[in-house]
């Protein structure tokens, strides 16, 4: 025992020396301790909407952010803070602040920093949603917003504006698995002080840490991976909290808040500002909290986060390999395959792999794109990704549908397109489920072709 | 990259915290919105004896503020520090001429000559740490907020 941990043991709790976890540790226990009142070694729910204060004093000082304290689970919630820890922790964040759903999160960080008459520039290779979400709640907000072709880094640079704000990307874009060259990017970012913003939805925590690459803000649809278990929508926001939004570009963060009694959030609470803007502001005034009982299901996902990745991209190499020798297959997008043009920026900053989602084309396009999906029953036919069950749609008519054909082209999505969210299953038993839709495609392409 | 491991120790912070009862804060000030503040009334909240040292002020907090420390007329088991980092070895030697338990210096108050010289002078040091921050982390309620406190424990702690 060294010197100051028996000072500290003689009368003090126990004292807990400098140790670096590993992550499968921290997806168990990180944000979480046994409950002091009742020694519960689970997470409780803590199904409440409100919290008595011990006196009008502390009550006070929790409304004045003086003190850490529960008010009203719209702005915090014990349970739901386990949740926003554990992502912080395995992010590498200051604090992440959880929302009702991704896209929730993404509205919430953006606005957060963003005044009417700023701009924004987002890389074009986006879920569709996404793509709406920055397209038209901008627009409302009177942002400007410039798409740019992630993988130019010409184009991030030259996109900057005196008024931008925010750079937004997803680490893997959904669905042509565009990898982020997060490093330069951020760089790029940096040069004129502003934020970049990264979904990292695609690569969880375990596969990439964008906050590690020079990242100041990283969102997730929980939804997806970290839950895993398809049965419940949220979304959270950590942040790096070293982005210096003192610099003069982000009065909203740095001067005096009208919303908040003249409070000056980055100089009274330093790397903490912003998430605590998000928190006691944004998430405050547009209210889309997540529930308890939804962060505890988060909560019994992420502890077996590292397993179901691990088992999530053997599958997909697997079924991306498949499809790369299959002639009614084309345009396998998997950024893990050796052919990839993406491959040197996988090793760089998913060397666990690229995640399990993807997109190829099917021989036929639309028509053949559609027997595909009609000729399965194993994979589940859905609009989502990130279950452990493997799922599978036609973007064309389904999540990319409101997208022009130049939007379309530059999200990655043809006629044709089919995208895999690759699940946890026995893998011979999603290649033989997938050999026989494209029976069903083969099939249908010949009666196409046949003379009438 | 300046190596301050040494001042940012967590089983020092752990003790100082938890063995301290009177904090001198020097630098403290009067406005409820900035971050000395905030520190001030936390640390009262929770229990410790707070005593301004700040020479244009009368009263804060409802305490009688100091002009120096060595105007403090009782025992300091921690002092804390919201000044410039150049101002840090003046106040390091008057946290050794009074006996101060520790000296505690916030975010951004660096001064490895100043840290050295109160240790030299028998006075512990921690520093670039804010005090409310790490008393959150270990005794209070910073992950209520779904702070990252990088704490991994098992055992089953007493009520907040
Ligand atoms: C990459 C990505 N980001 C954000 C979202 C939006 O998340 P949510 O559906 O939880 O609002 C999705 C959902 O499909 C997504 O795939």
């Amino acid at each position: 025992m060294s010197e100051e941990e028996e000072q500290v043991t003689n009368d003090s709790p126990r004292a807990e020396p400098e140790h670096e976890f590993g992550f499968e540790t921290r997806q168990l226990h990180a944000g979480q301790r046994p409950d002091p009142n009742t020694g519960a070694r689970a997470v409780p729910i803590f199904q409440t909407t409100s919290y008595v204060f011990e006196d009008p004093e502390s009550a006070a000082a929790y409304f004045n952010l003086q003190e850490y304290g529960n008010t009203y689970s719209r702005i915090m919630n014990p349970t739901v803070a386990v949740f926003e820890e554990r992502v912080a922790n395995l992010e590498g964040a200051a604090g992440a602040v959880a929302f009702a759903s991704g896209i929730a999160a993404q509205a919430a960080a953006l606005f957060t920093l963003l005044e009417p008459g700023d701009h924004v520039v987002s890389s074009s290779a986006l879920y569709g949603g996404t793509v709406n979400q920055l397209k038209h709640l901008l627009r409302k907000m009177n942002v400007e917003l410039t798409w740019v072709d992630p993988d130019d880094l010409d184009a991030w640079r030259g996109a900057v504006r005196p008024e931008t704000k925010a750079f937004f990307a997803e680490t893997i874009g959904n669905p042509a698995g565009n990898v982020l060259d997060i490093e330069p990017v951020a760089a790029i970012a940096h040069e004129h002080g502003v934020p970049l913003l990264v979904d990292n939805t695609f690569a969880t925590p375990y596969l990439c840490r964008p906050i590690e690459w020079g990242a100041d803000i990283v969102i997730h649809s929980a939804t997806k991976f970290l839950g895993g278990h398809g049965t419940s929508i949220g979304g959270v926001v950590a942040e790096a909290g070293t982005f210096d939004w003192s610099n003069g570009r982000f009065p909203v963060v740095a001067d005096p808040s009208p919303a908040y009694h003249g409070l000056q959030f980055h100089e009274t609470f330093g790397m903490y500002g912003y998430l605590m803007k998000l928190r006691a502001e944004t998430l405050r005034d547009l209210g889309g909290a997540l529930s308890p009982f939804n962060a505890f299901l988060f909560l019994q996902g992420m502890e077996t986060l590292s397993l179901r990745m691990e088992r999530h991209v053997t599958n997909a190499r697997r079924v991306a390999e498949f499809l790369q020798g299959h002639e009614l297959a084309s345009k396998v997008s998997y950024p893990g395959l050796p052919s990839s043009r993406y491959r040197p920026l996988v090793d760089k900053y998913l060397p666990g792999g690229p995640g399990a989602v993807f997109s190829f084309d099917v021989a036929g396009g639309r028509a053949g794109g559609q027997a595909l999906i009609r000729g399965v029953n194993l994979w589940s036919h859905l609009a989502n990704v990130g279950d452990a069950k493997s799922l599978i749609i036609h973007p064309a008519s389904t999540t990319h549908r409101q997208l022009g054909d130049e939007e379309l082209a530059a999200a990655g999505v043809g006629p044709g397109t089919v995208r895999l969210s690759v699940g946890t299953e026995s893998v011979d038993d999603l290649l033989w489920d997938l050999e026989r839709g494209f029976a069903n495609v083969a099939a249908t392409l010949e009666k196409e072709s046949a003379p009438a | 990259m300046t190596d301050l491991t040494r001042y940012q120790d967590p089983l020092r912070i752990q003790r100082v915290l938890n063995t301290a009862r009177t904090i001198a804060v020097v630098g403290l000030s009067n406005n409820e919105l900035r971050a000395s503040y905030f520190v001030g009334y936390y640390l009262r909240r929770h229990g410790y004896r707070v005593i301004p040292v700040n020479p244009r002020a009368k009263e804060i907090l409802g305490e009688t503020s100091y002009p120096s420390l060595l105007d403090v007329p009782e025992k300091v088991d921690i002092v804390n520090v919201f000044r410039a980092p150049d101002a840090l070895p003046g106040i390091a030697e008057e946290a050794v001429r009074i006996g101060a338990g520790s000296l505690w210096a916030q975010f951004g108050v660096i001064n490895l000559d100043a840290a050295r010289a109160a240790e030299d002078g028998g006075v512990p040091v921690v520093m670039d740490r804010c005090i409310k921050v790490e008393h959150a982390r270990y005794v209070g309620r910073m992950h209520w907020l779904g702070f990252n406190t990088q704490r991994i424990t098992s055992v089953r702690a007493g009520l907040q």
